[in-house]
């Protein structure tokens, strides 16, 4: 792999751009693998590349039905934030979103990491002590975030609102070191690492069963054939169920919509990303100046990749209270992901009924900010066949057992 | 917007009259139930790619509970159906699987 500089821009522009080289392969898949993972979206290519990277696995394939980063990867609203309430969220959102930081360095390709700072503002009373209680928690768990009031919010978000028509804005918890990244980039990066280590990323295959024998998958068979491998990692988001049931095991989890809508570009004007999860919108600014709005979850499960027009109404709403500046932009996009909700709306890194099958899913409406540590917990636990310290909470059996990790209440809209 | 029929006041209502209450027909187990079971009621969800069979309640309206039966692709309505039943009703399940051939039918 050629690395990308400075010197090579200068180096091709010398040239006609001619010898720039395709940033990964598309390789016909081979017979087997050690290891083969379902899903080359964030979650999986990260998975893929911290094998290799941190355990020296690198006989790999990465399978995906529609193209690399095409599903939730491509349609979230690229926050990035580790304030959460429980130890062990806050343990691997704080793992992704330190790897965050170097990422671009890492993998030698910009992923835009950009940490402005994330604030969710405090809306009502019972939001002021809930956030000042994470406030407390992220101070043990050696999480940067403060509880800031409505001066400091109005400085540093000048269009806000503070006395809108419903809630006053009251304070925030603030993070300054979370912020966005570039979601495609990601995957990208994340899938030129990969295929440098050698692993194959094979990408319109459908994974339509699954080969067992003696309790263990041998193989998956797929559209192109059937593929053997020694384990198997299922990362696959909102499909995880459909999965699980060719595999023979159901999980904790439901699909629903969820929507997100980009408006036209403006020109700068918020270098933060606010959150309102008691109005329900959330809102920051790309690069290209268009205004990045998350909206609802859907109440039903729901496949279609599109949700329901009066939750874009309510986001709007809600936006328009907030930021009154906003309330004549036009939108230019809208679309629904798929996410897979669990019921204490934590994900699931966890070893499966399958002795030699791993799942990671449950990620719901906060997938994109925990891909590094996601990615790396689920590695750890592919490579070594037991969860390590990340992924230890985040089990299966946690639902036969009553041991939630209830990040629901802590979460809101915005996850 | 998702528009259901409520079969208990007629009414033909829209998605924010409604509120969704998840899977329908699931066996309920009590206290003296074993682990799996219990665990299996409360959390393993049928979560199909397809035909759905779920519980609303038309909360902004009559305020009674029903069942629908849904695509969760295509979101297209099969129908609705009184929640005093233990199974969706035979000429319902006819009706989908004329529409659906390949659904493998109802399950427990």
């Amino acid at each position: 792999m050629k690395r990308y500089s400075a010197f090579a821009i200068a180096r091709e522009a010398a040239r006609y751009h001619s010898g720039w080289e395709r940033a990964w392969r598309s390789p016909e898949p081979k017979k087997s693998y050690d290891v083969v993972i379902v899903g080359a979206g964030g979650h999986g290519l990260a998975t893929a590349y911290y094998l290799g990277k941190n355990h020296g696995i690198t006989n790999v394939a990465i399978i995906e039905k529609g193209w690399l980063g095409g599903g939730n990867t491509g349609r979230n609203t690229t926050i990035i934030r580790s304030n959460y309430l429980q130890d062990e969220s806050a343990a691997i959102y704080e793992k992704a979103r330190s790897l965050y930081e170097n990422l671009s360095q890492e993998l030698n390709y910009n992923v835009m990491f950009s940490p402005r700072g994330v604030m969710m503002l405090a809306q009502t009373e019972h939001e002021i002590r809930g956030y000042k209680r994470t406030e407390h928690a992220n101070r043990l768990q050696g999480i940067e975030t403060r509880f800031i009031g409505p001066k400091e919010v109005k400085k540093l978000v000048p269009i806000i609102e503070l006395n809108g028509p419903r809630y006053p804005v009251l304070g925030a918890l603030w993070q300054p070191r979370g912020g966005t990244a570039r979601h495609d980039a990601v995957a990208w990066g994340y899938a030129r690492a990969c295929s440098d280590m050698g692993m194959d990323i094979i990408q319109q295959t459908e994974v339509t069963g699954i080969k067992q024998a003696r309790g263990k998958v041998t193989g998956v068979e797929t559209t192109r054939g059937v593929i053997a491998c020694k384990k198997l990692g299922m990362v696959v988001a909102g499909h995880s169920g459909v999965l699980a049931d060719m595999a023979g095991f159901r999980l904790p989890i439901e699909s629903v919509s969820l929507q997100a809508l980009v408006s036209e570009p403006i020109k700068p004007c918020m270098d933060v990303v606010v959150m309102a999860n008691t109005v329900h919108g959330y809102m920051s600014q790309s690069d290209k100046g268009e205004m990045v709005i998350g909206g609802g979850a859907d109440g039903f499960n729901n496949y279609s990749q599109r949700g329901s027009f009066h939750h874009l109404e309510e986001t709007v709403r809600a936006l328009i209270e907030t930021f009154p500046i906003v309330s004549r932009l036009k939108m230019l996009r809208h679309w629904g992901g798929i996410v897979d909700m669990t019921g204490d709306r934590s994900p699931i890194i966890s070893k499966t009924p399958l002795g030699n099958t791993f799942i990671n899913c449950g990620w719901g409406t906060g997938g994109f900010k925990s891909i590094p540590g996601s990615g790396w917990a689920m590695a750890e636990m592919m490579a070594t066949g037991e969860p390590g310290d990340l992924a230890a909470g985040f089990g299966l059996d946690r639902f036969r057992e009553g041991r939630f990790i209830d990040e629901s209440v802590a979460a809101g809209v915005a996850h | 917007m998702l528009i259901l029929t409520c079969p208990n006041c007629g009414v033909v209502a829209d998605e924010t009259d409604l509120h969704g209450g998840g899977e329908a027909h699931i066996t309920r187990f009590g206290a003296d139930a074993s682990e799996g079971d219990f665990e299996s009621y409360l959390f393993h969800k049928k979560n199909p790619r397809g035909v759905h069979f779920e519980r609303w309640r038309h909360v902004y309206g009559c305020g009674k509970w029903f069942h629908a039966a849904r695509d969760t692709v295509t979101l297209e309505v099969f129908g609705t159906y009184s929640a005093q039943t233990l199974t969706p009703p035979k000429a319902l399940q006819n009706k989908i699987k004329k529409k659906r051939p390949d659904w493998e039918g109802f399950k427990k």
